[in-house]
């Protein structure tokens, strides 16, 4: 194993509350309450960690971290130790009173959510009436403030046919940037999957528009894409490798690899309340386990691509075998490859309806891997 | 729309780095680094010495005289290695 390098990034997942309730988010399908997230001076704390570890980005995410009475606060602290702050958000919440905060603290950019391109569909996909029109207004605070924007759009079936509306929308928004991401199938997404992953000719007609418009626009927006791997040849590098690049902390201040690591069963992340963010990613059995590649089966130890992809993701292994050690089925030559036929085979059938993400009681439970037979 | 013409780099540029774009020394890698939106650049030696003459007042053409200067290097290799590396951070909205 060769040198361990600092980290690049800090995703701040500072709560899982969110006004939106988008059936692809992120976050995992046990959230965290309110009682349970780090308070002011913690956050503090961590910042000053990460940036003495040599992290040089921090996300402020969620949930929503406007929710947060003391974001600006925490944004301050970051600016102070030298971080480039970075606000992720749905702009549900936003007005230019609370922007002005976040400016005067130290805030660099913002990348602001769109779910689709009108306010029935989008108001829709998120779950929430008024979304898209908060959103247009929260645009316009942005580009007021003098803050850069980027615009992120999660693509699937039920949006891509607009997509080149979409990149027409966020140009005239003023977005310096557009992501246009895929959904990755894991916790809320893998639960809806069937209703949100797309056709393979849905997807070569967006990547052909997204080539189009990169070039049409080249020096006016810059298009970031994120393609689904389930019709890939080889695995994405999940966080550029685990262990490698990015950490994350949650809500509650456990510190994972990434944001969805705790859906893996066996491995204890450390909190922040145990240990300083040097010590976990350099010395904690979590941040270990799938590092470099050592814990490699065949045919990743072998393969000469094997310091390109990491062995793709480890939380899609296990979500989609029930083995996180197996290689990510996403790559053609994993032996759980065929699993994802079965899943594009199903796409093609009506789209059911969205399962909402929420807090349950009934979801207050480790999700299941889904076995092999439920997807033939 | 509020699109904006590409930014063609030319000698007679003048550029600056964007406003939300650091350029600084990381003191934990003991290297420069470029912070920016959805971006971090690691610029490797020869990037660096480039950057730290765009300060906006020197015109592009000054940049590559300096590094022909410096280098006693043929002026078209340098000036093509310079203009396209300018240009591409200009489309990624590093520099303006």
């Amino acid at each position: 194993m060769t040198r361990i390098e600092p980290p690049l990034a800090l995703l701040a997942e500072l709560t899982h509350r969110c006004p939106l309730r988008c059936p692809y988010c992120s976050n995992p399908l046990e959230l965290s309450r309110a009682r349970d997230e780090l308070d002011t001076a913690s956050w503090k704390r961590v910042l000053g960690e990460a940036a003495a570890l040599g992290v040089l980005q921090v996300h402020f995410s969620g949930g929503e971290p406007l929710v947060r009475r003391d974001l600006a606060e925490i944004v301050r602290h970051a600016t102070e130790v030298g971080l480039y702050g970075n606000l992720i958000t749905s702009g549900i919440n936003l007005d230019a009173g609370r922007l002005a905060e976040l400016v005067e603290a130290g805030l660099e950019h913002v990348q602001l959510s769109f779910q689709d391109i009108d306010t029935a569909s989008g108001d829709r996909i998120a779950g929430f009436a008024g979304a898209q029109e908060a959103k247009r207004r929260a645009a316009r605070f942005v580009r007021d403030a003098g803050l850069p924007l980027t615009a992120n759009a999660v693509v699937h079936r039920q949006n891509l046919d607009r997509l080149d509306k979409i990149i027409d929308m966020a140009v005239a928004l003023g977005a310096d940037r557009l992501e246009v991401a895929h959904v990755q199938y894991y916790g809320w997404a893998l639960r809806n999957r069937a209703a949100l992953l797309p056709s393979r000719d849905q997807l070569d007609a967006a990547t052909a528009i997204v080539e189009g418009a990169r070039s049409r626009l080249a020096g006016v927006m810059v298009i970031d894409y994120v393609v689904p791997d389930y019709y890939a040849h080889r695995p994405k590098a999940c966080m550029g490798g685990w262990g490698q690049r990015f950490l994350n902390v949650t809500p509650a201040g456990r510190v994972l690899p990434c944001h969805a690591a705790e859906t893996l069963p066996g491995l204890e992340f450390p909190s922040v309340h145990e240990a300083n963010l040097a010590e976990i990613w350099y010395h904690s059995a979590a941040f270990e386990r799938f590092r470099g590649t050592d814990w490699m089966p065949e045919p990743c130890r072998s393969c000469d691509r094997r310091e390109i992809d990491w062995g793709g993701c480890r939380c899609q292994a296990y979500a989609l075998t029930g083995d996180a050690v197996r290689t990510d089925p996403a790559c053609a030559l994993a032996p759980d490859h065929r699993l994802l036929a079965g899943a594009i085979q199903n796409s093609s059938a009506a789209a059911p309806d969205f399962v909402y993400r929420q807090y349950s009681a009934a979801l207050r439970r480790s999700p299941e891997p889904i076995s092999r037979p439920a997807l033939e | 729309m509020s699109e904006a013409p590409r930014q063609s780099v030319g000698g007679n540029a003048v550029l600056r780095f964007a406003p939300h774009a650091r350029f600084r020394f990381d003191e934990v890698r003991k290297a420069w680094v470029v912070l920016a939106p959805e971006r971090l650049l690691l610029p490797d030696e020869q990037a660096v010495e480039i950057l730290q003459l765009i300060d906006g007042g020197r015109s592009v053409d000054n940049v590559i005289d300096e590094l022909v200067h410096r280098y006693e290097a043929p002026r078209d290799v340098i000036a093509g290695d310079v203009i396209k590396m300018l240009q591409d951070l200009v489309d990624k909205k590093v520099l303006r």
